[in-house]
């Protein structure tokens, strides 16, 4: 690499910045699937499961996400499994997602009032009926504000898989910056960089949470 | 009335909440096509018994049986009994993120399996038995107290139940709502539907009602036709009607 930053350094942040992308696409997508499973656990008449379940998701916000990172890539290592830097950190974002997205999904669940599963209850409608034809869609409106505003955190947070080597786009940054020791402006390009990721996301929640709000109907009177 | 087996019976029911003793031993019939309305003071148990009833509370002792199944019964299908029996509730509980077609047709379709051709007939039916045809659109927060509550009864007679179940469905509304849903209930039990109300409201009860249970600190405590309304033998319950009346 030239001293001077050029296009090729701007190419290999934004490769970096579609790895941003791509891992917290994979948070995203095994922390919701985690993390549904997390809030029904939470939810459920067991109280065996639901204190387990409570004490996974203490253990997981109880921890840096750094060191669910090294966990994951040394961890599995370890156990002779060998893991590349993509499933590592995957994994520990799946964890890490999972954790928060659980909790929320709980609290949405939770914010419907029992009445709507009794209603349920008395026509019939089977657990899962009630589940997903009486409760989540309610429970989905009000999640959704909280959920896309967390997809934020993942996005930023991706940025901790760069210590197992897992080169997104703070490790480019950081790359580029070893090379060049422009530090100002190589993190400046990586602010914008993450900024660009996220406020459309901040922008797509908002357009959420109005359309959603034109269908939100609340009894009244109650 | 072709057989004389009660539709419901209670027998020595007791329900406790923690140390405080709900049902002390209430026993009452119910026959196909009668009307009964429970009546009595808040916390004296008849909100607690209708909800027995349709087994949302469960009991500590004594038995309930309903369309001739126990409800302690082992082998007792609850969601099959619920489908015979429908209830209405004060706060209404229409699902709020549906429109009034979708609340009443929607169990028509995934309960009872029905074609959305044919869930849609019968929705608007009911619908228009409740004098809420028109509304069929609209979600319920666009709706008053009274027109929900209305949709909330549609809801339950969709389903075609033997029984149908009133707990102080008046309660949140105010006089002139509280006649629209009355007059929903009075043609309803002309039409011969089983009915158990619980209510406060008392002229209504002594019109409509073939049987009173007067229910006072978890017991029946007076019982009889309309007419010990007008005529009461107990204390408890003149002094009730006295407030009431």
């Amino acid at each position: 690499m030239n001293n001077e930053f050029n296009a090729n350094h701007l190419m290999y942040l934004l490769h970096g910045a579609a790895w941003t992308l791509g891992l917290s696409a994979v948070g995203f997508v095994g922390g919701s699937l985690l993390g549904f499973v997390v809030a029904l656990g939470r939810i459920a008449p067991s109280r065996w499961l639901r204190g387990s379940v409570m004490v996974y998701v203490q253990l997981v916000q109880g921890t840096p996400l750094l060191i669910l990172m090294f966990l994951a890539y040394f961890g599995l290592s370890i156990a002779g499994l060998d893991v590349s830097p993509l499933v590592a950190a995957g994994l520990a974002m799946t964890v890490y997602a999972s954790a928060y997205l659980g909790e929320i999904w709980r609290g949405s669940l939770q914010s419907v009032p029992r009445t709507q599963w009794e209603a349920a209850e008395c026509l019939s409608f089977s657990a899962s009926q009630r589940l997903f034809l009486i409760i989540v869609p309610q429970a989905l409106r009000i999640a959704t504000p909280p959920t896309v505003g967390f997809l934020v955190q993942i996005v930023k947070n991706t940025s901790l898989a760069s210590v197992v080597g897992f080169i997104e786009l703070a490790r480019a940054g950081q790359v580029i910056n070893n090379a060049l020791f422009e530090p100002f402006l190589v993190f400046s390009i990586m602010a914008v960089l993450y900024f660009a990721l996220c406020y459309p996301l901040s922008l797509w929640a908002h357009a959420l949470e109005t359309r959603l709000q034109v269908g939100r109907r609340v009894p009244l009177g109650t | 009335m072709t057989d004389n087996v009660p539709i419901v019976r209670l027998d020595r029911v007791q329900k406790s909440f923690g140390a405080a003793r709900v049902l002390d031993g209430v026993s009452f019939d119910v026959q196909r096509g009668e009307v009964v309305a429970i009546v009595g003071k808040s916390g004296s148990g008849k909100s607690t018994a209708l909800r027995c009833i349709d087994r949302l509370e469960t009991i500590d002792g004594g038995q309930i049986t309903v369309c001739g199944q126990s409800l302690d019964s082992p082998s007792l299908d609850l969601r099959r009994l619920r489908r015979e029996v429908g209830i209405v509730f004060q706060s209404y509980n229409l699902f709020p993120h549906l429109t009034v077609m979708q609340n009443v047709s929607l169990a028509l379709r995934k309960v009872r399996r029905k074609s959305a051709a044919e869930a849609a007939t019968i929705a608007q039916r009911v619908l228009h038995q409740v004098g809420m045809a028109d509304k069929a659109q609209a979600y319920p927060e666009q709706l008053s107290g009274g027109q929900q509550q209305r949709v909330a009864i549609a809801r339950s007679l969709a389903m075609e139940p033997q029984l149908m179940l009133f707990d102080e469905v008046t309660s949140a509304l105010d006089p002139e709502l509280t006649g629209e849903v009355l007059q929903v209930m009075e043609s309803l039990a002309r039409g011969g539907m089983t009915m158990i109300l619980v209510t406060h409201e008392m002229a209504f009860a002594a019109k409509v009602a073939n049987q009173i249970i007067f229910m006072h600190a978890g017991r029946v405590h007076e019982a009889g036709g309309p007419e010990i309304l007008a005529a009461p033998q107990t204390p408890e319950l003149r002094r009730f009607v006295g407030n009431g009346l």
